[in-house]
């Protein structure tokens, strides 16, 4: 069982990413009344909320430092927050606020914060290569550092993900692959897409550990994961790592999820992992009013990031023409060599 | 002194990755048959033994996975140049080149950067069929975030070459399989060139005129580079003077001397080996539209005709540009 220390960091990181999303939920949902309009509101676009699957989050990055990768998909907040990133510059992205991580080019499916080596793309298994890259480069720098790609379950059918299961597991890299079983792809349940019932069966055919972590429980995560992040540490290669986790919300917002039964989704919203977290607490004789506090204070830590993203200047139009490349360009001439050739039958008319 | 020393495109190419491999232990390679084979089209020919499997990397058969390795270890600082075989296999693997290789800078705001180099081979005109000979030049300079060269000579492929590997952003470095100088491939007398020694530079951006005339500008590059200069040959015979532009990049594209060109001739050809329409030639063409229409008597456009590339030589040879088809072109807007 992980110290007080950690189970309080875990939790806090949880009631923080929880509490994130729903208030991101509402956010959103302001100005797309009484038609929804996806176009309309202070947060435009798709939006993609994790909450139920925070315990893949805390208990994996948990064990990361900033130097370690992380490349998330396109439901990526809890992750984000897991990692380290800057609360309030991932917020002001989402606002679509020039202050933002990607001065509002990015959005909340493509969040980058090189600080703590954090980045998501919004497109299935897309992070997983960029992951082994990252894994490549701190084998070839001979460097501890470990990279964790994560994706869910309906990722592990594509090319993306089973092509970098090879690369990473031939060159023996520290890379864990973790995989956020929520049961659906937005509408299509795995049984219907895959006969595997975990994702770490994946692992078989690429000679790697592949290990399950059945139920949504922080801490079993976190101990799960000490021996993936250990391993990749110690240059003893690659690791799957799926986790059950539970999809409390649409796919989406807007997502009318009439695919879904009640029991389904009631089930989901029973099986809370922040819950049993403050069970852990509990049992570590953290009492119900220390938990408040705990929670008070990453509500407050949100509420603190979303007033400060709102109150953020909106990016100036003109910049929208700006950055597609690195500015200032470095290791480039603008002048013509001057040699003196021999003439040949290709170069003179 | 007159640099004399003469260079196939694939050694010139050469020189530099192993200049700058040496320079920084940053830089390493990675492909299918790079290693003991040293390049199907000898893009890594003799660097294995220098630099080690370690640096010279073949790869799985996993274009998806090691292109998109490459953007993650160029995210991490590092210089990789990633090999894609043929140009056509970008369809297995384009998501990682377009959707992050070329926009994780802009979509970051700038915080990060992306220094990769994708090498490619393109080209046809030896019935390697439809899916082994196409160019694709506009299809990468069209989506943003992309740096695309296209050398035509050693020359300029060796201070290509270096430029790219220095250059903070992804560069498509696409070389056409007729230039390289393979010993199964017979090149044109064209791009094999006096190459200097030491390590230089060509910037991105810049065209280069390769032969100055006043009658009709011939905007091209790769192989047909060499083909408009024999063209230009045999038309100087008849008294038509043309003047042939290789862009060399075109990302960035230097829109100022095609257009300066047509200023001082008033007709303009341009040839492209990629498909015609919504392609090169268009966009040269809207470019001297935009800024010199006044200028502008007479245009013709000579690319491959909207179809797959063929495979029988007859076929082949009826829808990539010859020399006479720029003979042709340049006598109708003479």
């Amino acid at each position: 069982m992980p110290s007080e220390e950690t189970l309080r960091a875990l939790y806090t990181d949880m009631v923080t990413a929880r509490y994130y999303e729903e208030r991101l939920q509402e956010e959103y949902l302001e100005g797309k009344q009484p038609a929804f309009d996806i176009s309309a509101g202070p947060i435009p676009g798709e939006l993609h909320l994790a909450a139920g699957q925070e315990a893949a989050a805390v208990g994996v990055c948990h064990h990361l430092r900033e130097d370690d990768v992380v490349t998330a998909p396109h439901r990526p907040h809890h992750v984000a927050i897991a990692k380290g990133v800057d609360l309030e510059r991932m917020t002001a992205e989402i606002f679509g606020r020039e202050t933002g991580l990607g001065a509002g080019k990015g959005g909340h499916m493509h969040l980058f914060d090189p600080e703590v080596n954090f980045a998501c793309s919004g497109i299935i298994a897309e992070g997983c290569p960029p992951a082994v890259g990252a894994g490549l480069a701190a084998k070839k720098r001979n460097t501890d550092g470990v990279a964790v790609a994560y994706l869910g379950e309906g990722a592990i059918d594509q090319g993306a993900f089973l092509e970098s299961l090879n690369l990473a597991a031939v060159h023996d890299l520290p890379v864990v692959f973790v995989v956020e079983d929520n049961d659906w792809a937005i509408s299509m349940p795995k049984e219907r897409v895959t006969d595997v019932e975990s994702a770490a069966a994946r692992a078989g055919g690429f000679d790697m550990p592949g290990v399950q972590v059945d139920r949504d429980d922080a801490v079993a995560v976190y101990e799960t994961a000490a021996e993936a992040v250990g391993r990749a540490r110690d240059r003893n290669g690659p690791t799957i790592l799926a986790v059950q986790v539970h999809r409390r919300m649409g796919h989406f917002m807007g997502d009318p999820q009439d695919y879904r039964s009640d029991e389904d989704q009631e089930a989901a919203m029973e099986r809370d992992s922040i819950e049993r977290m403050e069970t852990h607490l509990h049992d570590h004789g953290v009492d119900d009013d220390a938990i408040a506090e705990m929670r008070d204070a990453a509500h407050d830590r949100v509420d603190d990031a979303i007033e400060w993203a709102k109150a953020q200047p909106k990016p100036d139009p003109a910049d929208a023409y700006e950055g597609v490349f690195t500015n200032p360009p470095s290791g480039v001439t603008d002048a013509e060599p001057d040699f003196d050739l021999a003439e040949t039958g290709g170069e003179e008319p | 002194m007159t640099v004399d020393r003469e260079l196939t495109m694939s050694r010139a190419i050469v020189e530099a990755i192993g200049d700058e491999m040496r320079a920084d232990d940053e830089v390493f390679y990675m492909g299918e048959d790079v290693a003991d084979y040293g390049g199907i089209f000898d893009s890594t020919q003799g660097l294995l033994e220098e630099f080690g499997y370690d640096r010279i990397m073949d790869v799985p058969i996993s274009e998806t996975a090691y292109l998109g390795a490459a953007v993650g270890a160029a995210q991490q600082g590092m210089r990789p140049i990633a090999e894609l075989m043929f140009v056509d296999f970008f369809g297995v693997a384009m998501d990682q080149i377009y959707n992050q290789m070329a926009k994780n800078t802009y979509m970051s705001g700038g915080s990060v950067s992306v220094p990769m180099t994708l090498t490619t081979a393109v080209g046809g005109t030896y019935s390697d069929a439809a899916q082994h000979s196409q160019t694709l030049y506009g299809t990468f300079a069209h989506l943003p975030g992309m740096k695309v060269v296209v050398p035509s000579t050693a020359y300029d492929a060796k201070g290509l070459m270096h430029n790219a590997i220095r250059d903070d952003d992804p560069v498509v470095y696409m070389y056409h399989k007729r230039l390289m100088g393979l010993g199964w491939l017979p090149a044109p007398e064209g791009p094999k060139t006096p190459v200097p020694e030491e390590d230089y530079t060509i910037p991105f951006g810049r065209a280069d005129v390769k032969r100055e005339g006043a009658d009709v500008t011939v905007v091209t590059l790769g192989l047909h580079v060499h083909r408009a200069l024999d063209a230009a040959a045999s038309l100087a015979e008849e008294g038509i003077d043309c003047e042939v532009i290789d862009l060399r990049t075109l990302v960035p594209l230097d829109r100022e001397t095609v257009v300066d060109s047509v200023r001082k001739t008033g007709r303009l050809v341009v040839v492209d080996e990629d498909y015609r329409s919504f392609g090169l030639t268009g966009e040269i063409v809207s470019t001297v539209a935009d800024e010199a229409l006044d200028a502008l008597e007479a245009v013709e456009r000579v690319a491959i005709p909207d179809v797959p590339i063929p495979y029988a030589r007859e076929l082949e040879t009826e829808v990539v540009p010859e020399a006479a088809d720029i003979e042709t072109a340049v006598r109708t807007v003479q």
